[in-house]
């Protein structure tokens, strides 16, 4: 009997069926280059996040993952000295051409940060200001769109009886779900979460797991995240950075398990000297 | 491979992999006296062997607490991962071909001032003697993680089962003959099913060691060869 590699189960191609990507991704990176001034930040990245998956970003820090995140958001425009080569097509166009509007591309592509960063307002005007800018609703129609992104995002039941009080009384975990109620209240199509989790309590982090589970149902969604349990609980394709290269890419369930490249395996495993 | 930046984690692994390799010896000792007791009728050699089943499941079970409190503990992933899993799987096959060794050990003491034949006795002496070279295979692939080494044992469990099916005939027409070997010949049929039963657990091994080492599972039936439970040997007329 032969032992060749078509004799073993590829878990990997197994689950690679289980979340195959869609045929087209939602976000195309090809030949991306990025600079802080001289500082070469990212090097030649080629990556495609399928779309109404959750893609999860790990590596040390300074590998450029949360480089690669505000990019997709444009946030790098807003600072002098930093520039982007190559191409980012988002359903075909360029996110990275300059016709494409900041404020366009921002409602699309909607950002979460590490830190909850709730506005100084009432929990109401927190979402509607987003939603303001780009639709014209009217009272009804706008309580509507507050209800239905914070039941979206697991928080309804807690803030419906205080919507018009300030935010800033909200604990840590409400006010990063606020956060993403914010984010998903425009209807993005995909939503960039930023270490989402790291600054809060374990209950508050199960619930923004079971959040981000349930929003790819209808969102695209890209984590950075430290916590490596986290990116194998939540993503179904991992990626790998390091010194602002991507070394590897592939379903979460194969790289947790049986990563191929050396640099992966030290750095899931905590071997990184 | 490098070592871990928490250092106590390395420990841990070590630790739980050295235990496995007490276990092992530990296991080839229990087979290798068991069959012994058999072929000289030992009972006092038996004796020992049942007791001394008790310090394996002993170690069974610490080593499934080591596991379980570092999956806790450190949260393994990748090639860690595989390494306690495969410890708790390994230990679970020694555990059980201990206690298939102690069955054999009492079987010697229930034969104690039965017949017994020499000739009848070969044949299963002939079988466990290449199961253990496979146990001592396999438990020295575990230890030097050695994917090929694994593999061999695992395609050579068809030989086992061939020496049992056969085994099986030659004790069934020995039955026919004389009457008075059955109360022998259905010990020796149940001793060497236990040793065959040993040989699956040390492909099982195989199959984890290949799994450690490779992170990939093994998708083949094993070669099975055991066609004992489709035979039969029709009276002489």
């Amino acid at each position: 009997m032969n032992f060749t590699s078509d004799t073993s189960i590829d878990i990997a191609s197994a689950v690679n069926r289980a979340t195959a990507p869609t045929a087209e991704p939602k976000l195309k990176v090809e030949g991306l280059n990025f600079y802080y001034g001289e500082n070469h930040a990212l090097k030649n990245i080629h990556f495609d996040i399928p779309e109404k998956r959750v893609t999860a970003m790990i590596g040390p820090s300074g590998c450029g993952k949360s480089t690669l995140l505000r990019i997709f958001n444009r946030m790098y425009q807003l600072y002098p000295g930093q520039r982007a080569e190559g191409k980012i097509l988002f359903d075909g166009t360029d996110l990275l051409s300059k016709e494409l509007d900041s404020t366009v591309v921002r409602s699309r592509i909607g950002m979460v940060f590490q830190k909850p960063t709730p506005f100084p307002m009432s929990i109401y005007d927190n979402i509607a200001f987003g939603v303001k800018l780009h639709e014209k609703l009217n009272k009804a129609q706008m309580d509507e769109r507050v209800e239905w992104c914070l039941r979206k995002a697991a928080i309804w039941e807690e803030t419906k009886d205080r919507l018009h009080t300030s935010a800033l009384g909200m604990s840590g975990g409400q006010q990063q779900r606020l956060c993403i109620a914010r984010t998903i209240a425009v209807r993005p199509e995909v939503i960039l979460l930023d270490e989402p989790t790291s600054a809060l309590d374990p209950i508050s982090t199960s619930k923004i797991e079971d959040l981000i589970d349930e929003l790819k149902q209808e969102f695209t969604i890209v984590i950075v995240t430290h916590n490596m349990q986290q990116a194998a609980r939540c993503a179904d394709i991992t990626s790998f950075f390091y010194l602002g290269e991507m070394i590897e890419v592939g379903p979460s369930a194969e790289i947790f398990t049986n990563p191929r490249e050396a640099r992966t395996r030290d750095y899931i495993t905590g071997r990184f000297g | 491979m490098p070592e871990h930046i928490v250092t106590s984690f390395d420990i841990d692994l070590k630790e739980l992999s050295r235990r496995v390799v007490e276990m092992g010896g530990q296991a080839e000792r229990l087979v290798a006296d068991s069959v012994e007791a058999l072929v000289k009728r030992d009972s006092e050699l038996a004796q020992k062997v049942i007791v001394l089943d008790g310090p394996v499941d002993l170690l069974q079970r610490e080593i499934e607490e080591k596991a379980i409190l570092t999956i806790a503990r450190r949260q393994p992933l990748a090639g860690d991962l595989r390494e306690i899993v495969a410890a708790m799987r390994i230990a679970n096959d020694l555990e059980r071909i201990g206690d298939l060794a102690k069955n054999t050990a009492k079987r010697v003491l229930a034969l104690t001032g039965e017949f017994h034949p020499q000739k009848l006795v070969r044949g299963v002496e002939h079988m466990s003697s290449l199961v253990q070279e496979q146990l001592k295979e396999v438990l020295d692939a575990y230890a030097g993680r050695d994917d090929a080494r694994a593999l061999d044992v695992w395609r050579r469990d068809g030989q086992v089962d061939v020496l049992y099916t056969s085994l099986f005939r030659e004790l069934l027409t020995y039955m026919m003959e004389d009457p008075r070997n059955i109360s022998l010949c259905t010990h020796l049929l149940f001793c060497a099913k236990n040793i065959e039963r040993i040989g699956d657990h040390a492909t099982n091994v195989a199959e984890t060691v290949h799994y450690l080492a490779t992170g990939q599972q093994l998708a083949d039936e094993r070669p099975k060869q055991d066609t004992s439970s489709l035979t039969s040997v029709p009276f002489p007329a």
